[in-house]
């Protein structure tokens, strides 16, 4: 095997890793934006910290896999609540009150962490299992990348179930494009708000441990992944999860392939990549809303 | 009563955009709502439905007070709404725009008065052809009958409906004029905010005007009828 060939291939399945972390963030950024107009600037930092839970997780149990179960499931707990007791109460001042909420949210978090945690870089251990390399048609591949890969795979699936074959998926797609009317109709939205928060917080805490072990945790976190996930849900289109789907991967693949071709240029890839595509379609991919 | 308003009032900001109205509407009846533009027929029905929060007065529907209530309950309790820009889900196939309006999604088959989707394809054949398009796919007309057969599914005691006709073509207004005869007919109540005089006049049995965010007139249709001076001073342009 051609050692340049090995090569880009090893950039590709980074680039795909990334995207699909990038994607499980960026669903539920677009969902809870499609649904309540709100742009959520802490659902990186519930990101962050649940990183943070699953390297206290690991500390305190030694297993990576209860880590990956729990952590999530406690930020999604933040993450309702954060809805429930506070978003709820700003909603009647508009966007600006919700937009000033989250960005306070964020800070808190933050220096939580940092108070807590500290600043430097805390290494979360993978499981000895998903270390290492394996061998495929005469090619090595990193293990824990290909983890993360079917593992977002597989919660991109079930998430396609939930979303376009049960009716509360229909209720969720339904009040992406109007939730006054779903509400109107005799649905139970804020009910609705609630369920899609806490599961769009429980992705992005997923996330969150999943690359953990590879990037490290550290306070930074929350505004490298913040960024990405914010030009994926405005190129995918507002609301829209297949233009999530696609722009993360693409900007997976962009950012990996970008650190090996133009290394010094890789930090702005991006921003090109987001200024190009609204140049075409200024309402995103599949957007249908400005 | 069925459905009775009694000095409600709401704002918008500091602009108050309901004052005082009191309306009533009986099983079955329909009743019209008129005036022109910008004189406060919306917000009442908005009022009502719970998507604007009246700051006094009260709902009372089937003997409960619904004041203010969240729009999901007021629907619940038996208040259909078809808004003003009808508003289908537009990446919805009409199949599910029609399933979205089953409260608790299923549909009540033990109950014959109950909707169900062959019962709104006999008022609106067009839909049977079309159940798997997606609602933005259909045009003015059809996405105006697609709200009514929407909210038809949610079995309500009382429709109101905001402007039905606005924007259609002749042919269509007509058919909508002749399916809220029919609804009307199957014993639904209905509270009608019309610009065209004449469908108000042919559906309703009484009539409301309203004139800067208040009720002006009250009376029967024949009533109206009778009153040119009436109708210069709240309708005529």
């Amino acid at each position: 095997m051609d050692a340049s060939v090995a090569m880009y291939v090893a950039q590709g399945i980074h680039g795909l890793a990334y995207g699909m972390v990038l994607f499980l963030v960026a669903s539920g950024l677009t969902l809870i934006f499609g649904m309540m107009g709100v742009l959520n600037l802490a659902h990186a930092s519930f990101f962050m910290l649940s990183a943070y839970f699953g390297y206290q997780m690991v500390a305190w149990t030694g297993s990576f896999w209860a880590a990956l179960l729990v952590a999530p499931v406690i930020t999604a707990v933040f993450g309702i609540l954060l809805e429930r007791f506070l978003l709820k109460k700003v909603h009647a001042f508009g966007h600006m009150g919700e937009l000033i909420l989250t960005v306070g949210v964020s800070l808190i978090v933050l220096d939580g962490v940092k108070a807590v945690w500290g600043t430097e870089s805390l290494p979360l251990k993978m499981p000895p299992v998903l270390e290492g390399l394996v061998q495929i048609a005469g090619m090595q591949y990193p293990i824990y990348r290909l983890f993360i890969i079917a593992m977002a795979l597989v919660l991109l699936g079930i998430l396609s179930l939930v979303l376009f074959k049960t009716r509360l998926g229909m209720v969720v797609r339904a009040a992406v494009s109007d939730a006054e009317m779903v509400n109107a109709l005799g649905i139970n939205v804020p009910l609705v708000f609630m369920f899609v928060f806490g599961v769009g917080t429980w992705m992005a805490g997923v996330a969150g441990v999943a690359i953990a072990p590879i990037l490290t945790v550290f306070p930074g976190l929350a505004d490298q992944m913040g960024m990405d996930a914010f030009i994926v849900v405005v190129v995918g289109g507002f609301g829209s999860l297949g233009g999530a789907f696609l722009v993360s991967i693409i900007g997976g693949l962009i950012s990996s392939y970008g650190v090996q071709f133009l290394s010094q240029y890789a930090a702005v890839l991006m921003f090109v990549f987001m200024a190009v595509a609204l140049a075409i379609k200024p309402k995103g991919l599949f957007g249908e809303r400005d | 009563m069925l459905l009775e308003v009694t000095n409600l009032n709401t704002y918008y900001g500091h602009s108050h955009a309901l004052q005082d109205m009191s309306l009533t509407v009986a099983p079955g009846e329909v009743v019209a709502l008129l005036g022109r533009n910008g004189m406060g027929k919306s917000t009442t029905l908005k009022s009502i439905m719970g998507l604007l929060k009246p700051r006094s007065g009260r709902v009372l529907f089937d003997d409960r007070e619904i004041t203010g209530l969240a729009p999901f309950k007021i629907a619940k309790a038996g208040i259909g709404y078809v808004p003003e820009e009808r508003r289908i889900f537009p990446t919805l196939s009409v199949l599910d725009n029609l399933m979205m309006g089953v409260k608790g999604g299923k549909i009540d088959k033990s109950n014959p008065e109950a909707w169900t989707i062959e019962k709104i394809f006999e008022h609106f054949p067009f839909m049977k052809e079309r159940t798997h398009q997606k609602g933005g796919h259909l045009s003015g007309g059809e996405q105006q009958m697609l709200t009514i057969g929407r909210t038809l599914m949610g079995n309500p005691k009382l429709l109101m409906v905001d402007e039905p006709t606005e924007g259609l073509s002749p042919i269509m207004v007509k058919e909508v004029r002749d399916v809220l005869r029919k609804i009307s007919q199957s014993g639904i109540a209905i509270l009608l905010v019309e610009h065209n005089l004449k469908v108000a006049m042919s559906v309703a049995t009484r009539v409301y005007l309203m004139a800067k965010a208040r009720l002006g007139f009250a009376g029967t249709v024949a009533e109206l009828a009778a009153n040119p001076e009436v109708r210069a001073k709240y309708l005529e342009v």
